[in-house]
C-alpha cells in the first residue's frame, strides 16, 4: 500500500483564540489487520458463490492507491433473474420459520459481525477510501447493532403493527450506494429478514467487497440458502432488478442513492403496485446561532461536511452562520481545517480519506470550478496529497449566494458552502429553500429556540447541537425529494410488511 | 332531473357545485355532467371540475394548511367530532341518495351511512394520539435524547374510487385531515357502479356547516382520469391518497408523482372498506405523515 511518501506528516502551527500550538509530528499508525480475501468473487446466489452466466467480471480497486484488490463478477440480466428466482424459492419457508428461530439466526449474524468487525472495517476502508477510524468506530458498530436490533423484532411484529396483521412483502430488491457499503447493506437486509422477506442485494459498483464478505458470514451463521442473494455489477444490474419488479417478479424495491436514479426507479415502477422506498440526496443546512457553543459548533460543522469525505447523503453541506459571528466563526473553522489530516485511509490518525472513485472526483472538481466561476471565495485545508489515488482537499466557500450552483446541488464531496442569516425566521426560510429535506443541524444554547427550529425545519432528521448521529432504533429518511420511507426502529419496519392481512 | 311531482308540487332540485375554500363555486369551465339514478333516469347535473379548478383548490388548501397543522391536536379532534355531528344530522339524506343513485336497499344504505359516521368519530379521536402511536422516544445507544414525531405533509389529494362513495370518502379523507394535512377530494362523476356526485356534495354541505376551516377540505366532482395527471404533476401537492382505483389512474398518479417524489399511497394491500380493524387503525394515517427524528445530546455539562 504505497504511502511511504507520507510516512511522517507534520501538523501545521495552529492558532486558536490567541494561543498558538507549535507544529508536531505524528508517527504513522497503519492498521495491521489484513482481511482474508479471495482473488476472485462470483455472485452469491442460493447460498453459494456461483460463476455469472454473463461471464463478465471487473477489477475492484483501492481508491487510495488505484491498485486492484480483487476480481468481482459483473451480473447480467440472466444472473439477476437467477438471484430473484432463488429468493422467491426460499421465501415461503423463511416466512414460515418460527419468528423466534428467525431471530436467533439474525442475532448470530450480529455476533459474527462483531467478531469479524476489524477485518470488515479494514476491507471497507480499502475498497471505499474512508478513514479506518470511521469504518472501525462508526460503520461497523452500527452494522452489528442493526442486525441485533432487528433480530429482536422478528417475534414482535404483531405488537409493532397491533391489529393490522402484518405479513411479509415477499422478495425485496435492494440497491445500495458506495458511501456506507456495509452499513447500507445492513440497513436494507436486517429489517427485510426480520419481517420474513428474502432479498436480492445489489452493492455499488465501486464497493462490492464487504457485501461479499457479509455473504460468507451469512453462510457461516446458517441463514438458509437463497434468503439473501448478492449480485455485484454496474447500474445495469440495478436496472435489471427494477425491470423484474415491474414484471411482478420482485415485490418491493428499496434504493439508496441519487435523486435522479430514484426518480427513474419511481417512474419504472409506476402503476405496478410494487412497494418502494427511496433514500436519496440532500443539501442539508447546518445553522449556527450567535449564542451557540462555538467550538462545539465548529466540530459539528467539521463532522457535518468532512465525515466520510462528504460522501454522505445527509451531509451538512450548507452552513448558515448568524451574521454577527460570521467572521469569528469562519476564523475558528479555518484554524480547525489546518489540523485535518488527509491521507491513507488505513492510518488510524487520518481524518479525511480518499475520494471513492475517479468519476466522483471529477464531479467534485466540476463543482469546485462552478463555485469559483460564480464568484464564491474558496479556502482549502493546506495539506499534501498522496501522489496516487483520488484525493480532494477539504474546502469551504464563503460569499455564497442562494442561487449559486454549489448552494443548490448536492456535491457529495468535502465542499462546504457558507451563507449568513440575521433572524431565526430568515434561517428557517433559507434552510427550507431547497427541493431536498434529509437532515438539518441547529447550534444554539437556547432550548426553546432549538426545539422550535426542529419543528419548523423540513427534514427527516434534525440534529440539535450534534450532527451525523445514527442508531438502529432511530428512524432515518427524508422529506420532499430526499425520498420516502424510513430505515431504523419500529417505523422502519413498515417498508417490509403488508398490513391488513395482505391482499 | 329529479323534478318529480308529489301532490302537485314541483320539488326544488339542488344545483350541484364544487366545494372550494369554504364556498360553493361552479366549475370555472362551465362544464356539467348529467348524473343518472339507478334506474337510468336523469337525476341532476354535477359540476365537471377542470384543471384550473384543481389549481384554485390547491391554492386554497396550501394557504389554509399551516394553521390547521399548528392547531392543537385536541382542537382538531373537536372540529372533526363536530363534522360527525353534522353528518349524523344528514343521515336520511345520505341514505336516500344511496338508494336512488346506487340502487342499494334502504337497510344497506342505513348501515353504510352509520359506518361512515362512526369512522369519522373514530378519527376525531385519533388526532391527539397519532404522535403517541406512530412516534416516540428512541432508546439510542448513546448519550442523546431522541424522539420521532409525525408531521403533516401539506396538501394531499384524495382520489376516490367508484365504489362505496361515502364510506370510501370518509376512510381516505379523515386520516389525511386528522394528521393536519389539507385535502382536495376528487369525486368521480362518471364511474361505475356508483359514482355519486350528489352524495359527495351533500358531504361538502356537512363540512361547510361544521367547524372545519375553509380550505382544509375541498371537494371537486369531475372526471378522475382527466384530473389524475394534473394532480400527479402539481408541485404544491405533497401527497396522494387513493384506493381501489382503475389501473390507468393509479399509473398516471404514480408516474407524474415521480417528478417531485410526492407520496402516493393507494392502499394496494389494504382490505375492503368494511374492515374496521384496518380502516380505524393508525396505519390508515401513517402514509400521510412524514416522520421527523430529532436528536439532542443529553449530559450534565
Amino acid at each position: 500500500m504505497g504511502f511511504a511518501d507520507s510516512a511522517v506528516r507534520d501538523s501545521p502551527a495552529v492558532t486558536l483564540t490567541g494561543v498558538t500550538i507549535a507544529p508536531f509530528s505524528y508517527a504513522p499508525a497503519p492498521e495491521s489487520v489484513r482481511p482474508t480475501l479471495r482473488s476472485e468473487y462470483g455472485l452469491f446466489i442460493g447460498g453459494r458463490f456461483v460463476e455469472p452466466k454473463s461471464g463478465a467480471a471487473f477489477k475492484t480497486i483501492n481508491p487510495a492507491t488505484e491498485e486492484a484488490i480483487a476480481t468481482v463478477a459483473d451480473a447480467g440480466e440472466a444472473d439477476v433473474a437467477r438471484a430473484v428466482d432463488a429468493a422467491r424459492k426460499a421465501q415461503p419457508k423463511w416466512a414460515k420459520t418460527k419468528p423466534a428461530e428467525r431471530a436467533k439466526i439474525l442475532f448470530r449474524i450480529a455476533r459474527r459481525i462483531q467478531e469479524r468487525s476489524r477485518e470488515l472495517a479494514v476491507l471497507e476502508s480499502m475498497n471505499g477510501g474512508k478513514p479506518i477510524k470511521e469504518s472501525r468506530d462508526e460503520d461497523l458498530p452500527l452494522v452489528a447493532q442493526h442486525f441485533f436490533h432487528h433480530a429482536g423484532w422478528c417475534d414482535k411484529l404483531d405488537y409493532a403493527f397491533a391489529g393490522a396483521k402484518p405479513q411479509p412483502v415477499g422478495v425485496c430488491g435492494q440497491i445500495i450506494p458506495w458511501n456506507f457499503p456495509l452499513l447500507m447493506a445492513a440497513w436494507k437486509l436486517a429489517p427485510a429478514l426480520a419481517c420474513g422477506n428474502t432479498c436480492v442485494l445489489k452493492p455499488a459498483e465501486t464497493t462490492p467487497l464487504t457485501a461479499l464478505m457479509l455473504g460468507e458470514i451469512l453462510q457461516e451463521c446458517g441463514l438458509p440458502d437463497g434468503v439473501v442473494n448478492i449480485v455485484t455489477g454496474g447500474p445495469d444490474a440495478g436496472r435489471a432488478i427494477t425491470a423484474l419488479a415491474a414484471k411482478g417478479k420482485v415485490d418491493k424495491v428499496a434504493f439508496t442513492g441519487s435523486t435522479e436514479v430514484g426518480k427513474a426507479i419511481a417512474k419504472a415502477l409506476a402503476g405496478s403496485g410494487v412497494k418502494l422506498t427511496l433514500e436519496l440526496g440532500g443539501k442539508s443546512p447546518n445553522i449556527v446561532f450567535a449564542d451557540a457553543a462555538l467550538d462545539q459548533a465548529v466540530e459539528g460543522v467539521v463532522s457535518g461536511i468532512w465525515f466520510n469525505q462528504g460522501h454522505v447523503c445527509c451531509a451538512g453541506s450548507r452552513l448558515f452562520v448568524e451574521e454577527s459571528i460570521h467572521e469569528d466563526f469562519i476564523d475558528r473553522l479555518r484554524n480547525r481545517m489546518r489540523s485535518l489530516r488527509v491521507g491513507d485511509p488505513l492510518d488510524k490518525n487520518t481524518d479525511v480519506g480518499a475520494i471513492n472513485s475517479k468519476a466522483q472526483l471529477a464531479t467534485i472538481q466540476r463543482y469546485l470550478k462552478a463555485g469559483s466561476d460564480e464568484g464564491a471565495e474558496k479556502f482549502e485545508a493546506a495539506c499534501d496529497l498522496p501522489k496516487k489515488g483520488f484525493w480532494c482537499r477539504p474546502c469551504i466557500f464563503t460569499g455564497v449566494q442562494p442561487s449559486h450552483t454549489i448552494a443548490r446541488e448536492e456535491i457529495f464531496g468535502p465542499v462546504l458552502s457558507v451563507m449568513t442569516f440575521r433572524t431565526p425566521e430568515e434561517a428557517v426560510q433559507r434552510a427550507n429553500n431547497t427541493t431536498y429535506g434529509l437532515s438539518a443541524g441547529v447550534w444554539t444554547e437556547k432550548a426553546a429556540r432549538a426545539l422550535e427550529m426542529a419543528n419548523r425545519l423540513n427534514a427527516g432528521v434534525v440534529w440539535l447541537n450534534t450532527f451525523n448521529r445514527f442508531d438502529a432504533s432511530a428512524p432515518f429518511g427524508g422529506y420532499k425529494e430526499s425520498g420516502f420511507g424510513r430505515e431504523g426502529g419500529r417505523q422502519g419496519l413498515s417498508a417490509y410488511v403488508k398490513l391488513g392481512g395482505g391482499r | 332531473m329529479s323534478a318529480t311531482q308529489t301532490g302537485g308540487r314541483i320539488e326544488v332540485a339542488k344545483t350541484l357545485k364544487l366545494y372550494v375554500n369554504g364556498a360553493f363555486p361552479r366549475s370555472e369551465s362551465g362544464r356539467t355532467v348529467l348524473v343518472l339514478d339507478a334506474k337510468k333516469r336523469a337525476f341532476a347535473h354535477a359540476s365537471h371540475a377542470s384543471r384550473k379548478d384543481l389549481r384554485d383548490a390547491v391554492e386554497a388548501a396550501s394557504a389554509a394548511q399551516p394553521k390547521w397543522a399548528a392547531a392543537t391536536a385536541y382542537n382538531r379532534g373537536q372540529v372533526l367530532y363536530r363534522l360527525a355531528e353534522m353528518l349524523e344530522a344528514r343521515r336520511a339524506e345520505f341514505a336516500s341518495l344511496m338508494v336512488s343513485i346506487e340502487g342499494r336497499t334502504k337497510a344497506e344504505a342505513a348501515k353504510e351511512v352509520d359506518r361512515a359516521i362512526d369512522r369519522c368519530v373514530c378519527f376525531a379521536g385519533w388526532t391527539d394520539k397519532i404522535a403517541a402511536v406512530l412516534g416516540g422516544k428512541q432508546p439510542v445507544a448513546g448519550p442523546y435524547f431522541v424522539f420521532t414525531m409525525p408531521e403533516a405533509m401539506g396538501t394531499v389529494a384524495v382520489v376516490m374510487p367508484d365504489e362505496r362513495p361515502l364510506l370510501s370518502l370518509v376512510s381516505l379523507l379523515l386520516p389525511v385531515v386528522a394528521a393536519g394535512n389539507s385535502a382536495i377530494v376528487i369525486a368521480p362523476v362518471a364511474g361505475k357502479p356508483a359514482a355519486n356526485a350528489p352524495l359527495a356534495i351533500a358531504f361538502a354541505e356537512a363540512v361547510a356547516t361544521s367547524d372545519v376551516p375553509a380550505g382544509i377540505i375541498n371537494i371537486l366532482t369531475g372526471a378522475r382520469a382527466e384530473l389524475c395527471p394534473w394532480i400527479a404533476s402539481h408541485r404544491e401537492i405533497a401527497g396522494v391518497a387513493g384506493a381501489r382505483l382503475p389501473a390507468a389512474d393509479a399509473k398516471a398518479l404514480e408516474l407524474g408523482a415521480a417528478e417531485n417524489l410526492k407520496r402516493v399511497h393507494l392502499f394496494h394491500d389494504a382490505p375492503a372498506f368494511d374492515d374496521d380493524a384496518f380502516w380505524h387503525s393508525p396505519f390508515a394515517i401513517q402514509p400521510f405523515v412524514d416522520l421527523k427524528t430529532v436528536w439532542h445530546p443529553s449530559a450534565m455539562f
